[in-house]
């Protein structure tokens, strides 16, 4: 798919998960009854424009109150979003993913595309997701450890909340100044590294990883068309080899790969096994 | 049957019965009631 079309749909999906626009004028959230609906990527609902609610908050919110509450419902439409798209929600529907593609774009002298704790770092994401969304809301209640010590998407919140709201700036302290700097690493980080923070970070990247390999959206690599000539390895930018694993759960299905192939090889599929619709590269 | 479709099928049976259990035990209007209130953990204050 063409960059273009991608960046056009991440941006609608992004307007579309945050359409009640006065509110970033007023400083008040949307009390749209659409917040009931959890939306597939990583959108803070205390955004001032959010219409819908983020999975991970609603999920440490199920957790953490003063009452357990088991989260069926968030759990049931993230498998739904899980193994409808996979990581196609990070590529493709995520705001802050579309956030760190756009700052990927600022000219950098040395774009960095791996490094030596690379492979390592990227199971972190793994042990945010374990750690600070499920096992410390869990044993410390009233704490939404992911929301309230990482997520820069809230942090982003804050900010846009502030600056509406002036009588907002004498409630923010320490807390906000580690979020803040937890932010400003992503930003800067995310101008030489391609997508840092969905790479090491983001529990929601974490829970859709596993469904890559047998989400309805897909890809795969016609090993007969494959020259090997490593084109789509080197366009990748979030590291991996399509041809030889094009449902790797660290693909976020953003095409790059489809576009570089001069034989061809690789497309994105829909549907199940053989009977797959391929779909053609534009 | 391939492996593949056995799993999907199992994946949107689970997602469809723990989203009916969910809405059957109200917890759309929990997430709502959240939602419609500033998280003062999630935007940094507190």
């Amino acid at each position: 798919m063409d960059n273009k079309k991608r960046l056009a749909i991440q941006g609608l999906a992004a307007l579309i998960q945050n359409a009640d626009l006065k509110g970033f004028f007023t400083g008040q959230i949307s009390q749209s009854a659409t917040k009931a609906f959890c939306v597939p990527g990583l959108n803070c609902y205390s955004c001032p424009g959010a219409v819908g609610a983020c999975p991970i908050g609603a999920l440490q919110n199920s957790l953490s109150g003063m009452t357990f509450r088991f989260p069926y419902y968030v759990l049931g439409l993230l498998i739904f979003f899980g193994a409808f798209l996979g990581r196609a929600v990070c590529g493709f529907l995520c705001p802050f993913g579309l956030l760190q593609d756009l700052l990927n774009k600022i000219p950098f002298p040395k774009k960095i595309r791996t490094f030596k704790a690379d492979r390592g770092l990227r199971r972190l994401k793994y042990v945010v997701l374990a750690v600070l969304v499920i096992i410390v809301p869990v044993a410390v209640k009233m704490t939404p450890a992911f929301c309230k010590y990482l997520c820069p998407s809230g942090t982003l919140s804050g900010i846009l909340l502030a600056m509406a709201d002036s009588r907002l700036f004498t409630l923010l302290g320490s807390t906000f100044a580690w979020k803040v700097s937890v932010l400003v690493a992503v930003v800067l980080l995310a101008v030489a590294i391609y997508r840092p923070f969905c790479k090491y970070l983001c529990p929601l990247g974490a829970f859709y990883a596993p469904f890559n390999k047998v989400a309805l959206v897909g890809m795969s690599c016609d090993r007969n068309a494959c020259i090997s000539c490593g084109a789509c390895a080197e366009a990748c930018g979030m590291g991996i080899d399509p041809s030889e694993e094009p449902n790797d759960m660290e693909c976020i299905r953003c095409g790059a790969c489809i576009k570089a192939c001069p034989a061809k090889a690789l497309s994105y599929e829909f549907g199940l096994g053989a009977g797959a619709k391929k779909l053609q590269r534009q | 049957m391939t492996k593949r479709v056995c799993v999907l099928a199992g994946l949107f049976a689970l997602a469809a019965a723990l989203t009916i259990i969910g809405i059957i035990a109200g917890d759309p209007g929990q997430v709502l009631t959240k939602a419609v209130t500033i998280c003062l953990e999630c935007v940094g204050i507190g």
